[in-house]
């Protein structure tokens, strides 16, 4: 093996580079500020070296493979990972964040590390060690804020049921093994032909996967982490850690699981319309934005499947849009929320009340958020919800796509419920006129751009749709 | 000796350890002790794995390199728990799952 070959991990590699250097940097930097401009820097040398023409092939013997599919799913991972960085160099400002700046940084880039090996896996062991590197590092995250309860707690509940799930889940990876006798997944895909004990083993499989998906009725964990962990880590579980799920799992299901893919459609018929049905119904209630955000990300985890499940070139090219599109849509909501949180410290919708006379501009990007999440359609979020429903009505869906319909009706309701709290509602007492820092500024800025472009511009959907792959 | 044992008593054994660490998990109320279960269930996936690949593919060793990596990450997973245990005990002065419910639905 000759030093060119080690390039097809150029991503992984240069984010490994990039998190040591920010751990070293610490040691040798007097003002700890100075870091967040080091890491925003370093990180977007990472995003754009990215985005440069790379090779595919594999390496390790099949373990590692890259494909251009997988470069732009890593891409996309890398776009939302630098926007979270973005929005929260303002809180990590804060004195008492001085002393785990760098770590900070460090733990977030080791676990999207950890995202892009267990996308370009070529076997079930590259998987699992990329799934827990994508995980425990996580937790640490959630349970950030050492002084706060809460966050604690929300360490403790993440790293349990996530644990929990990845013992579900390689129960049934021992299964495939012994039925199949290899754990590569080009040799499991010609072997998997759906016996009794293999089809055992993949709903173990699949249930770990929706633990981490948050898919009901495997959801319980999510809320109570999202409203715990700090607000910049909750926008990263909601879209960097649930993206790279998300794809993993569809690259899995079209390639590994081909051969019973009737079976799996079943099941993610009957998840997709639990999880957007419970999702929509318990965001209705919500009164703390953070929870209102969990919930309705629940929500949009079902939509998701509905790409999966037309199983088609058609279905993988809409499941990388809409996390695309989804990134952009919760990081625009997220790091409003987040300036709100980091500024005034307030968390209920009730409290938001005529934001819109304070804070226009803020407003401004709240609302095309929450429009692009519902699915209204000059935004991105319409073009994204509508190449899902095309999916799935490709494969016959029609029954599904009518329901996604009307929870998506229902989702409207929600939503415009914290556009009125911000336009309509009167607030002797509205939240004060907010600064924004130049990080949050560009964070905001980009993540309302990409909104706009991706929606209208329609290359980006094309240049996906060409890589995309389907079930031969 | 193992050899006079079949694969099935291995494969019965292992599904006992998984749903009693289930059972656990669910039922016991002590975090450690919640840890302790989750380590049985990783423990189970090892015993199926060795089991499968020293009865039905004993030419090859994928099954006992996945135990070792299985093992080494249930390693970095209990230590990140464990930290974070102890700094609920520090924060709350009890590590029983009752107590800590402060974020509820």
């Amino acid at each position: 093996m000759n030093i060119e070959q080690f390039l097809l991990m150029r991503h992984e590699l240069l984010l490994v580079i990039t998190a040591l250097i920010l751990i070293v940097a610490e040691i040798f930097v007097a003002d700890k500020t100075k870091i967040i401009p080091l890491g925003v820097g370093l990180f977007f040398v990472n995003l754009v070296i990215g985005f440069l023409p790379a090779q595919t092939g594999t390496l390790f013997g099949g373990m590692f493979h890259n494909t251009d599919m997988t470069i732009m799913m890593k891409n996309v991972l890398n776009i939302g990972t630098f926007i979270v960085i973005l929005q929260s160099a303002a809180w990590l400002k804060k004195p008492e964040n001085h002393d785990k700046l760098a770590e900070f940084i460090a733990l977030l880039i080791s676990t999207l590390v950890g995202m892009q090996f267990m996308i370009s896996s070529g076997d079930f062991l590259m998987f699992y060690i990329g799934l827990e590197t994508a995980t425990i590092p996580v937790a640490a995250l959630a349970a950030f804020e050492r002084i706060r309860n809460r966050s604690a707690e929300a360490g403790v509940k993440l790293i349990l049921s996530s644990a929990l799930s990845s013992g579900v889940l390689l129960y049934g990876l021992s299964m495939i093994y012994g039925t199949t006798g290899s754990i590569y997944f080009d040799a499991v895909a010609l072997a998997f032909t759906g016996t009794q004990l293999q089809t055992l083993a993949f709903i173990y499989f699949l249930a770990g996967m929706a633990f981490k998906i948050s898919l009901v009725p495997f959801h319980l964990w999510a809320a109570d982490v999202y409203e715990g962990a700090p607000i910049n880590v909750t926008s990263y579980l909601s879209v960097v850690s649930k993206g790279a799920a998300v794809f993993i799992l569809t690259i899995l299901l079209f390639t590994v699981f081909s051969k019973i893919v009737a079976m799996w459609q079943n099941v993610l018929y009957t998840l997709a319309v639990l999880t957007m049905t419970v999702g929509n119904l318990f965001a209705l209630r919500q009164k703390n934005i953070k929870r209102f955000l969990a919930f309705s990300s629940i929500a949009q985890a079902g939509f998701i499947l509905l790409g999966m499940m037309g199983a088609n070139e058609l279905g993988s090219a809409t499941v990388v849009y809409f996390v695309l599109i989804y990134i952009f849509s919760n990081l625009s909501a997220f790091g409003v929320a987040t300036l709100i949180s980091n500024n005034s410290g307030k968390e209920n919708i009730d409290e938001y009340n005529g934001f819109y006379s304070t804070n226009p501009g803020l407003s401004l990007i709240m609302l095309l958020a929450l429009f692009s999440l519902a699915g209204i359609p000059p935004v991105a979020g319409f073009f994204a919800k509508f190449f899902l429903f095309t999916a799935a009505a490709s494969a016959g869906y029609y029954w599904l796509v009518f329901i996604a319909v009307i929870n998506a009706t229902i989702s409207l309701f929600y939503y415009l419920l914290v556009v009125k709290a911000m336009f309509i509602n009167k607030n002797d007492n509205p939240i004060a006129p907010i600064t924004i820092d130049i990080y949050s500024k560009v964070g905001l800025i980009l993540a309302a751009v990409g909104l706009v472009v991706t929606g209208l511009w329609s290359d980006v959907f094309e240049v996906i749709r060409g890589l995309s792959f389907g079930i031969n | 000796m193992i050899e006079g044992i079949p694969l099935h008593y291995f494969l019965v054994l292992s599904t006992l350890m998984f749903f009693i660490g289930v059972y656990g998990f669910i039922v016991r109320k002590n975090l450690i002790t919640i840890l302790m279960s989750i380590e049985l269930i990783l423990n189970s996936v090892n015993i199926n794995f060795v089991a499968f690949n020293k009865f039905l593919y004993p030419d090859q060793l994928q099954g006992m390199f996945f135990t070792i990596f299985v093992v080494a990450i249930a390693a970095a997973e209990a230590s990140v728990a464990i930290a974070i245990i102890i700094n609920i005990y520090r924060r709350i002065g009890n590590i029983n799952v009752e107590e800590i419910a402060e974020l509820k639905h």
